[in-house]
């Protein structure tokens, strides 16, 4: 067997040697990589590592590292950003600094990037952190499969980021509009890492939303009934029951278009009847859910951070479920207006456009009841309230905007133009990123027993707002000056000076980056001072804040009892009123940590890789390693290890008296 | 409120484990399951190739059939009952129901809409000769 056969199609001219660009930034992330890689073996870090992080199946490790992967690629997909705004800063009548082929990919991962790897990743990690905790309980429905959803994500992670050096990234946009992205006018690897990608991380985010489902229906403390949840307990189901319909539908989209690429089919192609437009179709029948896969999350943390910095119970409880609920069902019912303009009739395009405006009703209502429980409340502007403020005003506009494309005669003017692109991120941004930044700073105490600092917080939230206004508002203006989006160069006048002020403000916004980065490193170096003794840091309602920060890896040392909404408001009332008497301690069982997920989603990337290259031993290989670590978990004995009562008491003691401390000294003022 | 809590945790149980009953009656259930999902569909079949009965209600015969098919096997495997203990199951039956109607029912009447305004393709390739 020759060499060519047995690598498929990857050469060495696969790698691009005539771009600096990519190879610079390649060899930066790799240099970075094997840096922290060093580092770690230097420092004997690998053994702890492996042990409590990459094998545990504990659900607050994986919530931390899914926010990690979503911060990491947050950076890369906002350096994709500001290279578009330089890029068309400077393209007036001129070539700028990226060829066409260049940057149709750096926009098209840009989006990829931001939605499946920044965005998904941020809400499921906050989810996974937090919802546990929050129903009082000791773990999620499958701590295993969790992890397993977590790595497969890493992996769709890497490829895409294989991409930047081996190959090329798909130049077709975030959705790959056949027939664009059919063979006959994509005949490169691009499409295919995306495609693959996509297939296995979208099957990481299927078994992550089973999980969720299955923890938020089954899995509850004692009195934890549905309408004593907390609020991101609705949303994290929602949104979750959301993922289950949802991504099917993208999984078998996107493997008809491999099978189109692969095989021969013609389910997308201009010959052999296929129909481009079932695409447009199916692929916007997954993606409006998942607009609000992501953004109901985020309605979740604004209402936990609104209500814990009033200091007042959440306004309209139930009319809030109610919105989310009906939120949840009709984001199925709206789709066809992401195209409108592609040859629908009028009575066709009434329907969803009325579907589309009657959808902005249980929005509006939860900002009201977000108002109301600021109304009268005692506000503290910490930083996690300043985003919900922010975001409050901004995604207003970008609702309100949304409602506005909704009409199908003006969306025939707006469509695809930059006026579509500042209002989608004026609603991600404002919605999503907000909410994922308010929920970082918000629960990132309880993650790791330190609050983050303050002062960088409140600098970062400012010059992201100032920028992200500065960046998006001369978009809605170029949009109605007529230029459409994705565009290299261009040689309308008009059109320069707004976007000489949006690239502006994507320098604003890396400033709120750098802030944010600024923050971390400060708050770790000054984290003695700025130490969660009590696992209470916000004076909170909800019961993530009873126990320790960090939790213990059990969590809670006795499952709470819950009597009514805001349960840890009310333990805490019944503490002052009563006293406290020291409960029975028990041991408690535990799942074991697994390498399962691990080692699957290794074989998962070598069969990503294989598949597109066309190696297909190596794709046997990987398949095979993947079905064999299935095999060799299913046949374990002994998943679960015994936490002795002594232990129990012992870490459950500690934190008891550090908070009965903090109310003796608090009396004692 | 703890007596209602009581008999909610009484009646919900975790996926895998069900109520105790025997063995015995268990396996009938699946035979039963099994009896009536081969006659539905040999009758399938039966029905497909025969002209015993009038040609155009054959496709109709056949839906019929594929639904009582998967009633069945939602009742005898997959153990979807009225019970409070199933409450979760049928909601989720509900949801999925209800989202395949939407998506399946709105990309039929979409995709029929399109087809309705667009040329065939051959005549828009002739306009660009």
């Amino acid at each position: 067997m020759s060499g060519r056969t047995m690598l498929g199609k990857l050469t060495w001219s696969a790698i691009p040697f005539d771009q600096p660009i990519p190879l610079l930034a390649g060899a930066v992330v790799l240099v970075v990589i094997l840096a922290v890689l060093v580092w770690v073996v230097v420092a004997g870090h690998l053994p702890d590592l492996w042990r409590e992080w990459i094998t545990s199946v504990d659900h607050k490790r994986i919530g931390v590292m899914y926010t990690l992967l979503a911060c990491v690629m947050l950076l890369r997909g906002f350096s994709d950003a500001i290279m578009m705004r330089a890029q068309q800063a400077v393209a007036f009548h001129s070539n700028g600094f990226l060829p066409p082929e260049h940057y149709n990919q750096i926009f098209s991962a840009h989006g990829t990037i931001m939605i499946f790897f920044v965005a998904m990743p941020f809400v499921i990690g906050l989810m996974n952190l937090v919802v546990p905790l929050q129903l009082g309980v000791r773990d999620v429905a499958f701590p295993t499969l969790n992890s397993v959803g977590f790595w497969l994500t890493a992996t769709g992670a890497l490829l895409v980021n294989i991409s930047l050096v081996i190959g090329e990234f798909a130049r077709t946009g975030w959705l790959p509009y056949p027939p664009l992205s059919e063979l006959t006018y994509s005949p490169g690897v691009g499409v295919d890492y995306y495609l693959w990608s996509l297939e296995i991380s979208g099957v990481g985010t299927l078994v992550a939303g089973i999980n969720l489902v299955t923890t938020v229906l089954k899995i509850r403390t004692k009195g934890m009934s549905y309408m004593r949840m907390p609020m991101f307990c609705w949303t994290t189901l929602a949104s979750n029951l959301l993922i289950i319909a949802a991504f099917p539908i993208l999984t078998a989209t996107l493997a008809m278009l491999i099978l189109d690429r692969y095989l021969g089919f013609h389910f997308f192609t201009n010959d052999g009847g296929g129909n481009v437009m079932m695409f447009m179709n199916l692929i916007w029948a997954w993606g409006h859910p998942e607009v609000y896969i992501l953004v109901l999350p985020a309605f979740g943390i604004y209402s936990e951070v609104v209500s814990t910095f009033s200091g007042k119970p959440l306004f309209g409880y139930r009319s809030m479920v109610l919105a989310t609920m009906a939120i949840c069902v009709i984001s199925f019912m709206v789709w066809l207006h992401h195209f409108f303009t592609m040859g629908a009739g009028p009575d066709v395009n009434a329907i969803f456009g009325i579907a589309s405006m009657i959808i902005a009703v249980p929005t509006g209502v939860k900002i009201y009841n977000w108002l109301f429980t600021m109304f009268a409340g005692r506000i503290r502007f910490s930083t996690p309230m300043m985003w919900s403020i922010g975001f409050m005003v901004t995604f207003i506009i970008g609702g309100l905007t949304g409602v506005l494309v909704a009409v199908p005669p003006a969306d025939f003017l707006l469509h695809n133009s930059l006026f579509l692109v500042a209002h989608f991120h004026n609603v991600i941004i404002g919605g999503v990123l907000f909410g994922a930044f308010a929920g970082y700073t918000y629960w990132f105490p309880k993650a790791f027993g330190f609050r983050l600092h303050e002062g960088w917080g409140i600098a970062s939230f400012w010059f992201w707002l100032i920028g992200f206004y500065v960046a998006f508002m001369p978009l809605y203006a170029v949009g109605f000056l007529g230029m459409t989006r994705r565009m290299q160069h261009f040689d309308v006048a008009e059109w320069r000076p707004w976007l000489a002020i949006a690239s502006i403000g994507a320098g604003l916004v890396l400033v709120g980056i750098l802030c944010q980065i600024a923050q971390l490193v400060v708050s770790i170096r000054r984290r003695a001072e700025l130490r969660d003794v009590t696992g209470d840091p916000w004076d909170g309602r909800s019961l993530e804040w009873a126990t320790a920060s960090p939790p213990p890896v059990f969590n809670f040392a006795i499952l709470p009892d819950v009597t009514g909404e805001d349960a840890y408001w009310a333990m805490k009332r019944r503490a002052r009123d009563e006293g406290e008497h020291e409960p029975a301690y028990g041991p408690i069982d535990m799942p074991r940590n697994s390498p399962t997920g691990f080692v699957c989603a290794f074989f998962a990337t070598v069969m990503g890789f294989a598949l597109i290259w066309h190696i297909w031993w190596m794709v046997g290989l990987g398949l095979l390693g993947a079905f064999a670590t299935f095999v060799v978990f299913a046949w374990r004995d002994h998943d679960e290890y015994e936490i002795p009562a002594d232990e129990v008491a012992r870490l459950d003691r500690a934190n008891l008296q550090a908070r009965r401390n903090l109310v003796t000294a608090a009396g004692s003022i | 409120m703890s007596e209602l809590d009581e008999v909610h945790r009484r009646l919900e149980h975790a996926p895998g484990d069900e109520e105790q009953v025997s063995v015995r009656l268990r396996v009938l259930g699946y035979l039963i399951g099994l009896a009536l999902a081969i006659v539905l569909t040999a009758t399938s079949f039966f029905i497909a190739g025969t002209d015993l009965v009038w040609q155009p209600s054959i496709p109709v015969a056949i839906i019929v059939l594929a639904i009582a098919q998967m009633g069945v096997h939602l009742v005898f495997f997959l153990h979807i009952t009225t019970g409070a203990d199933n409450t979760n199951n049928v909601m989720a039956l509900a949801f999925g129901l209800l989202i395949v109607f939407l998506v399946i029912g709105g990309s039929l009447w979409i995709m029929a809409n399109l087809n309705q305004h667009m040329l065939p393709m051959d005549q828009i390739m002739q306009m660009q000769r």
